[in-house]
Formats: structure tokens, sequence, C-alpha cells
């Protein structure tokens, strides 16, 4: 059962649990889904994570005792609620390469090919549990075992971004240029992370993610269509 | 327009922060002290979410391209216009070729400076807050250099009874190196012994040189854990304020801070008294003393209605023979009201007698 706990005076944190599960998060979407749908006045923003949603308010618009008692109501009526389907987004990736700098190392390590770690990687669907850490990082879960790998001993100073990673049991998407030691695969020409756009982030937390392969002409196809300003095309994206 | 001839120690473009965006890992950032940057806004007649330039510790020196009120607020760097010196938390008018400046802290550890009409900079996902470590929003999204410049929106050299806008000094929070902050528990102080509670709330911290916009670090007493936590939670969102414990060292979360994080919480810091926090110095002292959600709030509620009344007063003002000398009417609108503990939701509305 949830538990409604107070994070600050001006924040609840509605807690379905403390473990990575499929099950804990559905319910952590629900709840976001049903929480936004009910447009109480005075919250400004959810923020729903692995296993919890904190709700951000206005106390001057909502006090505590008030708002605890809205989001129980939720919560109760979380079973009964009516949550459309999470999305999904497939995201096109060129692996290898100067793109993906460790795809040889993380195949040898593994004694399998980079085709086949390529195929690894591209066969599950992976839930996005959560956006943190930098904005529109994805942690998402289904990474397949047999190409779980460590961190590099030395992490690299400057990682692109878009450069699709492995650390751990963990697999992701660089969204901005930043150091990090995670392995890199390959890159999306997507911008996971665009201030400039209107929708600035492009995964929402929830969604399912599927990776697939693409060469290097449809890279530049890609980044030329989406971003043709990087190609002094000017920005109006006809 | 503004140039900075010194940039200071870290001098950056704030407002209230990017809200909306944290379920996307996107920090909010904003002014570290809220309270000190609203007043700011208010003395130049700006919306309080207005962006401000935020000093810390050693402050800029800037010039005025054109004519234009302004007002410093926040920490005491011993402000000067021309040379002479001007008083904290009141509206000055600066005529073009006038030089501001902010030398050092005297007291408090960072000041604010509001310019009426704002500051030509476009917002970015709804704030001109600077964020730094992604490199977005404010001035280029990073600190400010010397020589930079900033367009002013709406330029402004005329506010009616301009010596009049200041702050009274009841409403000024002392500028002190040893505060007491009140915090909430929660959302995980079940992961703290008894003991590990009676420490951090019996001690006093110093405050860590390695604190930054991101997080407060607190040097002192470790915290104990509860017997059966290791420490680490599953990630859970992190608020203004909260006091997060990693490996028993208390650290508070301030603006700049990371959206989520996998180290337990043991409290937050009560949005009225972050400004005392904000304004503490590497070495400062600190002590927390708990209170419930609800009281906090009462606290917070009385000190937006000081802003809310100091703001219509000024704005009574821009009124020409407004409502005579009598009080102002009661705005429309709606109010919560406290009666022992219990909570009331109030809606005034208008209605016209004359139909």
């Amino acid at each position: 059962m949830a538990k409604i706990l107070t994070s600050s005076d001006c924040s609840l944190c509605v807690e379905f649990g403390n473990a990575i599960s499929e099950e804990i998060n559905k319910q952590v979407r629900s709840f976001t889904v049903a929480a936004e749908a009910a447009e109480i006045e005075g919250v400004t923003e959810l923020v729903p994570t692995y296993r919890s949603v904190t709700v951000h308010y206005r106390p001057e618009v909502i006090g505590y005792a008030r708002l605890y008692e809205k989001l129980s109501r939720i919560v109760n009526g979380l079973q009964e609620a009516d949550i459309p389907p999470a999305g999904e987004i497939r995201v096109p990736v060129l692996y290898g390469g100067s793109h993906g700098p460790d795809l040889e190392n993380v195949a040898k390590l593994h004694d399998m090919t980079p085709e086949e770690v390529i195929k690894i990687h591209t066969a599950p669907v992976y839930l996005n549990y959560m956006l943190g850490f930098l904005p529109g990082f994805c942690y998402l879960g289904g990474l397949d075992e047999r190409i779980h790998t460590p961190r590099l001993t030395t992490p690299r100073v400057s990682i692109p971004a878009g450069s699709v990673g492995i650390a751990g049991s963990q697999t992701g998407i660089y969204p901005l240029t930043s150091p990090g030691g995670w392995q890199l695969i390959g890159q999306t020409p997507l911008r996971l992370y665009d201030p400039k756009r209107e929708k600035a982030i492009l995964v929402d937390a929830g969604m399912n993610m599927i990776f697939y392969p693409i060469d290097e002409a449809e890279y530049e196809r890609i980044r030329r269509e989406n971003y043709p300003e990087e190609y002094g095309e000017g920005g109006d994206k006809a | 327009m503004i140039t900075f001839q010194k940039k200071g120690l870290l001098t950056t473009v704030q407002d209230l922060g990017r809200i909306g965006y944290q379920r996307y890992g996107m920090p909010v950032c904003g002014a570290m002290d809220h309270y000190a940057m609203e007043l700011a806004n208010i003395l130049v007649n700006n919306p309080r979410s207005e962006a401000v330039i935020e000093a810390t510790v050693m402050g800029p020196t800037i010039v005025f391209g054109e004519a234009e009120i302004f007002a410093v607020t926040g920490g005491d760097f011993g402000p000067t216009l021309n040379g002479q010196p001007i008083e904290n938390d009141r509206a000055y008018l600066a005529e073009a070729g006038d030089v501001l400046s902010l030398p050092m802290a005297k007291a408090g550890a960072r000041a604010y400076i509001a310019f009426a009409g704002g500051l030509d900079l476009e917002e970015v996902m709804g704030s001109r807050s600077t964020f730094l470590k992604g490199g977005v929003g404010g001035f280029k999204g990073r600190p400010i250099h010397d020589g930079d410049e900033i367009g002013l929106r709406a330029p402004c050299e005329y506010l009616p009874d301009l010596e009049d806008r200041f702050v009274p000094a009841k409403m000024l929070p002392e500028l002190m190196n040893e505060v007491t902050v009140r915090f909430t528990y929660g959302p995980q102080d079940d992961l703290f012994s008894a003991t590990g509670k009676q420490t951090f709330t019996s001690s006093e911290y110093a405050l860590s040189d390695k604190s930054d916009r991101m997080g407060f670090r607190l040097d002192g007493p470790p915290v104990e854990r509860a017997a059966g936590s290791d420490g680490n939670i599953i990630s859970d969102g992190i608020c203004f304020g909260a006091i997060q414990i990693t490996n028993g060292q208390p650290i508070v979360m301030m603006a700049d801070r990371q959206t989520t994080g996998g180290y337990p919480k043991l409290g937050c810091v009560i949005t009225a008294d972050l400004p005392l926090l904000a304004q503490l110095k590497a070495g400062d002292k600190v002590r927390f003393r708990p209170v419930s959600a609800a009281a906090a709030q009462a606290v917070y509620r009385r000190q937006q209605k000081a802003l809310n009344d100091l703001e219509k007063r000024f704005l009574a003002r821009l009124k020409p023979e407004a409502e005579g000398e009598g009080e102002l009417p009661a705005p429309a609108g709606r109010f919560l009201i406290y009666v022992d503990g219990e909570e009331y939701d109030i809606y005034i509305e208008e209605q016209n007698y004359d139909a």
C-alpha cells in the first residue's frame, strides 16, 4: 500500500515501495496520470521516480491537510482508474566505429562478435523507469544479462550527446555532452534533450524504448532532417 | 544596457527557477535566497519572479549604459554607486555612466541586484535562471565574465516616491554567522536511529568549503542510521533544502541540486528558513530544530503576506489619487485560514450593488 510522506513543507512524497520493479513503477505511473488528471489547484509539479512520486505544491494555495486528503483519495481510487497505455519510442542507433568506440571491447569481453552485441542490445523492450541525473537521462530497465559490462576504469572527460552506453546492468543514452565512465557502443542521431525545442525532452517516465540499428547514411539523413540548422540550412523545418 | 567591468567570484542570472521539468531530470536552479531576490524585485516594481543578478561573496562592478532604477538586497557587500556608499534594501536611480560596485560580503554570502523592467535575456524552458552544469539559460548558460553586456528589457528611470521605496527593518532577517534553521522530518527519517536524530538536532554543524549552489556540506557529528539501513535508497525526488545523509554526513540540497538521488533524506529545511542558510559562508555554523509541516507552512504564509503587503503598498503609490488615505479594498480572492489547527478555505467574491 502506498504511503504519503512529508518530503518538505511544500511537497509530499507518495511512496509505493523501495525496490526497482515493474509492478511498483506501474503504480507510480498510474498515480502520476491520475494526479495529473485531477488538476489539483496549487500543485506545481509531479516528479515520478522508480518507486515514488514527489508532489510539489504551493502552501499558500493548498495546505498540507487538504492535499494529503486529496492524494489519499487518488491512491485509493487507483484500482478503478482508467490509465492509458504507456507510449513507446523507437531510438535509431549507429553502433560501433567512432560512434561506439567500446563496442569491440564489449564484444571481446563477452566472447562474442560486435554483431551479436548489437542483436542482444536491440532485442528487448526497455522500460524507462524514470529520468534524473541529467536533463533527459533515462533510467532504463531490461538489459540482457549476457551484455552486462563494468564501467571503464578511467572515465572519459567528454562523451558526446546521444552516446549509447552500458554500465553494469544498466544501458542508457547521454542526453548532453558530459564526462562519464560508461562503455560506449553506439550513438543516436536523436536529441533526447534540446532546451530550445518545444518539447525539450523527448522521453517521458513510464515509456517503453526500443533500439534499432542504422547505418552512417541513415544517421546523417535523420540529423539533416531533424536538425537542419547544424548543416547551415536555417532553422525552418519545412 | 549594463556592462560588467568586474565579474566578481560567481555572478549569475537567476529567477525563481525552472518549474515543471524536474520529472525530466532538469534541475530547478534559481536564486539561492528567494526572499532577498523577491524583495529586490518588489523594490523596483518588477514582478516578483523577474530575473536578477546573484552575486557570491565578492560581487561585480557594473556600469550603467542608460538611466535605470535598481536595488541591491541580501548579503551586505558594502555596495557603492560612483564610490559613494549606498544602502541595501532600497531602490536607487543610476544615471548613464554610473558605476555600481559590490566589493565584498561583510555579512551574508549572496547579494541580489534587480533592474527595473528586467534583463533582456531569453527564457529557456520558462525561466531565465542559469543552469551552470548544463550550460543553459541566464547569460549564455554560464557565469558572468569581465566585459559581458546585458541589455535592459524596459529601462525605467522614474517611479513615484523613490525615496520611500525601501524595506522596513522588521522585514529583514539578521545576517549572522551562526543560525538555527527549522526543518520538517521526512521522507526517510525512519532510516535513522533515535540516537542519530538526537545527534542531528543537538549538534552544531559547520558549512564546509566544499559547498556550492548544488549542496551545502556540513561538518559535524555523523548521523547514525537505523538498524537494517545500508545508507542507500532506491532513488526518489529531492527538494530544495532536503537534508541528505551521505555516509553519516549531512548535505543540504540547494538550488542547483539534482532532481533525484539515492541517499536517504532525514528531513528538509523549511522554505521560510532557506534564506538564512543561503546566506552562510564556509565555516559558518548552523543548528537544526524540527517543526511540523503545518507549523512550517504557517511561518511561510506569514513571510509571503509580508511580501504581499509591501508589494501592495508600493503598487498603491503608482495609482495617482487612488483610494485616498483609506485602506485598499480587499481584493476578490481566496484565502486559507487556520483555527485550532483546522484549515479553512475562504472565497471572497465581488458583488455589484449598482445594478
